[in-house]
């Protein structure tokens, strides 16, 4: 894994907006004062006339989108995933979820990986927040390959789908034209011992930690769970089956993300131990990225230090 | 507007406001206030106004209609009922647990209902992001939305005036129902959205003040909003919560309450009568 490419999600969410931009002409863009840094401007450049600045007002963003959607349009609503899925989320609820409206939210800067701008920007609730919506598709892309793939299943699936990206740039782990579908896992390296679910940029973390583990004999599966909800059950419990031991990994709260809902799943259908890799129902801080990421845990060495605990 | 026109939506508006107090004493529960202030705009709305088609009810030309204020679905679900979208005589189901009429608008259970409401303030920016949508398909659709005033108290709706505004939104134009009572009292006490025209003025709305118990007033206000360019307007309506029922007028407590069979009863008879002298009977 030396010398991977690193790209940003959001970097990949702008790059597919104006791809799909070409071939869809009704496919519109908002965004709320932050078309630089959501990368939404990369679609703006390209159409102009097709994308819409709500300014810093995120509650009526989302509901415009809405009823933009009532006429026929496909429109991404972007702001921070803080903003999204936190600031909005009644109006995410109740005017696009509720009426099941077409709608896709391009949530970037979720976790703590946002670095410097410190809690107040570090959404790590946004899984939770978005899963308790009925009818809500909910993802996390590992890698631009996969982010762009997820925003053509975005606006090709009719529904509401909330689609976070990072602001970190990640490195790039799967081939160009990777296949991708909404509700399906991947598993990038097949195990016996313990299994290993991630979804963002702990994806890659997952993946380096499953070679560290193999140096000490332990045969690590990694499953990729780009898609939070509808959560990809029968490789869950399949990963179960086979390795009798998880480890679920995210850059989120260990409440009410990835890990809760692997849980649940395997509580009432296959009891299986598990350990939650997340962050631990606090606050993050500023900080470089990177440095943030070790020190909350989010790295192949806490996935290594938790699988060896659990196969002693 | 002809007064045998005049006359007909007066009886209408009667028929309307029969299937309001009908729907909430069904309910047990709902909001015949703030319904019946705004029985008359509802009426000229479905029955003069608004190009709709009951038996294609989401056709896409249609113009659009959505209701901010939603609690008051009593009023719209009559209106659109009378217009022919589904049966009068299903009025009474309002909020059963098997009736299609939910307590707030659901578009799609309820045909006719352009949008899912009941959150306040949320219907009016989602009305910005219709009169948007269309316009930036070259639509000739017109879009309408109905606000409460103590739902303006709501920050979303002074966000979304900011946007309809920027947007030039001719196609849009936003009515509030100013019957100055809310839950818990006179909104001028609750918390003042006062003055109402001037704020609206402020974000760039061309404005209108009316009565809205009114027809032609209510006509003239909406053929206006109708010649104005590059900016939506605003039509300011005073009216009586709780209008054309005696115990019922300009009483708070008739916000969310239903009548039970007796007041039930007295409604209907004041309603009757009205109508019978408006029919000449």
């Amino acid at each position: 894994m030396a010398d991977v490419k690193k790209i940003a999600t959001r970097d990949s969410y702008g790059k597919a907006l104006a791809a799909l931009g070409a071939e869809h002409e009704n496919l519109v863009v908002l965004d709320a004062d932050l078309a630089g840094a959501t990368k939404t401007a990369t679609f703006q450049k390209a159409f102009p006339q097709r994308h819409f600045d709500c300014g810093i007002a995120e509650a009526n963003m989302i509901c415009v989108a809405a009823g933009m959607a009532t006429t026929g349009l496909v429109p991404f609503a972007s702001t921070f995933a803080m903003f999204a899925a936190g600031r909005a989320y009644e109006q995410v609820r109740n005017s696009i979820g509720y009426p099941h409206l077409n709608v896709k939210i391009g949530a970037t800067h979720g976790g703590i990986s946002v670095g410097e701008d410190g809690a107040s920007h570090q959404c790590c609730e946004d899984f939770a927040l978005m899963r308790t919506i009925p009818g809500m598709v909910v993802m996390s892309p590992a890698d631009d390959v996969e982010a762009q793939a997820m925003v053509k299943a975005a606006y090709e699936h009719e529904g509401p789908v909330y689609i976070r990206f990072g602001r970190a740039a990640v490195p790039v782990i799967h081939e160009e034209g990777a296949p991708f579908q909404i509700g399906k896992g991947e598993v990038l390296k097949d195990g016996t011992d313990v299994a290993i679910i991630a979804n963002g940029l702990l994806t890659y973390e997952a993946v380096v930690a499953a070679e560290e583990l193999a140096k000490d004999g332990i045969n690590a599966m990694v499953i990729n769970m780009g898609t939070i909800k509808p959560l990809d059950e029968e490789l869950v419990l399949e990963a179960a089956r086979k390795c009798g031991k998880i480890i679920t990994a995210e850059e989120h709260s260990v409440i009410g993300g990835l890990g809760e809902a692997v849980c649940s799943v395997l509580s009432e259908k296959l009891p299986t131990p598990v350990k939650r890799i997340g962050v631990n129902d606090e606050f993050g801080h500023s900080g470089p990225a990177a440095a943030l990421l070790k020190a909350f845990g989010l790295s192949s060495e806490h996935i290594v230090e938790v699988a060896k605990e659990m196969c002693k | 507007m002809t007064p045998v026109e005049k006359k007909q939506l007066e009886i209408q508006a009667c028929k309307v406001r029969m299937g309001i107090i009908d729907a909430t004493h069904g309910a047990k529960a709902g909001h015949p206030g703030g319904s019946l202030s705004a029985a008359d705009m509802f009426t000229y709305l479905y029955f003069k106004e608004l190009n709709v088609d009951p038996k294609n009810p989401k056709w896409e030309g249609r113009d659009r209609f959505v209701l901010s204020k939603g609690h008051t679905a009593p009023g719209l679900y009559a209106a659109l009922a009378h217009r022919g979208f589904f049966p009068v005589e299903d009025l009474p189901t309002l909020r059963h647990i098997d009736s299609y009429l939910q307590g707030h608008p659901n578009m799609n259970t309820v045909p006719g209902v352009d949008m899912s409401t009941g959150s306040l303030g949320q219907g009016i920016s989602v009305a910005v992001g219709m009169a948007l949508g269309l316009k930036h398909q070259n639509s000739t659709a017109r879009v309408y939305t109905l606000l409460g005033d103590g739902e303006i108290q709501e920050g979303q709706v002074w966000e979304a005036c900011m946007a309809a505004a920027h947007y030039k939104l001719d196609n849009l134009v936003v009515i509030v129902d100013n019957n100055g009572l809310q839950i818990d009292g006179n909104v001028a006490d609750v918390m003042s959205p006062y003055p109402i025209v001037g704020k609206l003025e402020a974000f760039g709305f061309h404005t209108v003040a009316i009565d809205g118990h009114n027809f032609d007033q209510i006509e003239a206000a909406l053929n206006e909003a109708k010649t104005v360019k590059g900016q939506p307007t605003a039509i300011v309506m005073k009216t009586v919560k709780g209008k054309c029922v005696s115990y019922m007028e300009n009483k708070a407590g008739w916000h969310g309450k239903a009548p039970n069979d007796a007041e039930h009863e007295q409604a209907i008879n004041e309603l009757t009568a009205i109508l019978n002298e408006l029919e000449g009977k």
